[in-house]
């Protein structure tokens, strides 16, 4: 019994800025333990985080101004460590202890 | 995954890749890189002269700021004598502006840079909160826009400055000329291209030294620099950004992010086919000096940034484009009598562009700027369209009053 509840998991910290903490209970940084692998039993990667953060951080019903078409929005630029996930592999890159991911809005504002 | 190294001090972790050309550059490479194309634009299109006054239109969201911030550094590296004031508008909506007006004020003090505040109610007596109240949300970012340029024009006329910059970026530039091209409205594609609008006969002269900063770049790089701006969206506006041609322009950016720069440079192209016009370029590309647009309404609408439009505003906008082709008539007239000219608007359209030994054709002026005979304010038309939506605004208050 215990031994199927104790899932592994990933502590990180997700941060949103640019707009998006409106969706996420307007702060900026949340504590998140991620399972450390996805429904699929493969290690959890970006891809996996966006869809966990969707189903269990997002209180806001507008899902569609954070993911459109199962990715994330065009618009939104993701920090991972403070490099461009472009640089890490975008959805691919398999999430780390303690990593930092960053969601930042381009679209808000002026 | 092993980090990249940046592609130009080949020493620090590449932390930026850029959108333009791919580039993988280290955060102080980013940072340099991205203001020496600033200064670029800036230098090439003879944007400032000495001990120049210039007021910087700023709304406390990302652009504007990084556009303060960029200019503060460039002025003080490239010793380029000017004399820089923050000009914020105050369009009195509770909760966003009051907010927002905050992060300026911090600005102000982080940039050792004067801030003058005007607002809505006393240029216009109505805030925007009671425009909403009287007309409802639909088309008050069509109030808001053209409330903005005046407001801006004259709070820099009240402080005696002849130039207001804006942190209007490529994104925005980009999703104006396609908002111009499906509408096929050629006169604003060119205005809208411009890095410089407004002229000699106007009073405020107004710049973009943005124009080529990718939205994204602008962001990293007020996130790198640890810039403090203001993200909120208008509580009349929220979600502008959802459909219409501002969502095309973010996904053309995911498959291909030089799309962004490739429809501005086409816009700037295109432009120049225009009659009469000499729309900007870089001065690289043989031009010389800014080429000047005339300008009443280059970037329609609202944001603090004024360059987004949703398929709602779009709408909004179109009415209130016919409501102007309603003055056609009388725009034209008030042209002949001014210049002189028998040729209106329309016509000079239809011509098409010579091609002469330097490729650009160069007719008549496009538009004839007069003033509007009630506020003074420059107008191609009798009555400026800030009077003819304040005619409106008054007679729906005079209804309700009685
Ligand atoms: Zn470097
Ligand atoms: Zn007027």
């Amino acid at each position: 019994m215990s031994n199927q509840t104790e899932i592994d998991t990933i502590p990180i910290t997700v941060d949103f800025s640019g707009g998006l903490e409106m969706l996420f209970s307007n702060r900026r940084r949340h504590a998140v333990s991620l399972p450390a692998i996805d429904g699929a039993g493969k290690p959890a990667n970006i891809a996996f985080l966006i869809d966990y953060l969707c189903k269990n951080l997002m209180k806001d019903p507008r899902t569609d101004l954070f993911v459109l078409d199962n990715h994330i929005r065009p618009g939104i630029l993701v920090l991972i460590n403070d490099a461009d996930w472009e640089l890490e592999g975008e959805e691919a890159y398999e999430i780390q202890p303690r990593d930092n991911i960053l969601f930042v809005s381009t679209l808000h504002g002026g | 995954m092993v980090s990249t190294l940046c592609a130009a001090c080949k020493t620090e972790r590449a932390y930026i890749k850029r959108p333009k050309n791919h580039a993988k550059l280290c955060k102080t490479c980013f940072i340099s890189v991205f203001e020496d194309e600033v200064h670029h634009t800036i230098t090439s299109s003879h944007l400032f002269y000495p001990g120049e006054k210039v007021a910087i239109g700023a709304s406390g969201g990302k652009d504007s700021t990084v556009l303060a911030s960029v200019l503060k550094t460039l002025n003080e590296r490239h010793g380029y004598g000017l004399d820089l004031v923050l000009l914020s508008i105050d369009e009195g909506i509770k909760g966003y502006r009051d907010d927002s007006l905050e992060t300026v004020k911090r600005n102000a003090v982080q940039y050792n840079m004067p801030l003058k505040v005007v607002s809505y109610e006393e240029l216009y007596d109505w805030t925007m909160d009671q425009v909403v109240e009287t007309i409802g949300k639909k088309g008050n970012c069509t109030y808001c826009g053209v409330f903005r340029r005046q407001a801006l024009d004259r709070g820099a006329k009240k402080l005696g400055i002849k130039h207001v910059v804006t942190g209007h970026n490529a994104d925005d530039i980009a999703e104006t000329v396609l908002m111009n091209l499906l509408r096929g409205d050629l006169a604003r594609l060119s205005r809208s291209t411009s890095i410089v609008t407004g002229d000699n006969r106007s009073e405020v002269k107004r710049s973009k030294p943005l124009k080529y900063s990718y939205e994204k770049e602008i962001v990293l790089y007020a996130y790198h620099k640890g810039l403090d701006y203001f993200s909120t969206e208008c509580i009349y506006s929220p979600e502008a950004f959802r459909g219409g041609p501002r969502s095309l322009i973010k996904q053309l950016e995911r498959v291909r992010p030089s799309a962004i720069l490739d429809i501005v440079r086409s816009g700037e192209d295109m432009a120049r086919l225009i009659p009469g016009d000499s729309p900007s370029s870089c001065a690289c590309k043989g031009q010389t000096s800014a080429p000047i647009a005339a300008d009443e309404d280059d970037i329609g609408g609202c944001g603090s940034q004024g360059g987004r439009t949703s398929d709602k505003r779009m709408a909004a906008i179109e009415k209130q484009l016919r409501e102007n082709e309603a003055h056609e008539a009388l725009e034209i007239d008030v042209a002949k009598v001014k210049s002189g000219s028998s040729v209106g608007e329309r016509d000079k359209q239809i011509d098409l562009p010579l091609r002469n030994g330097s490729g650009l054709a160069r007719g008549a002026p496009r538009q004839v700027l007069g003033t509007c005979v009630r506020c003074g304010y420059m107008s191609s038309q009798a009555i400026c369209q800030a009077c003819m939506l304040l005619e409106n605004l008054n007679k729906n208050r005079a209804q309700i009053q009685i």
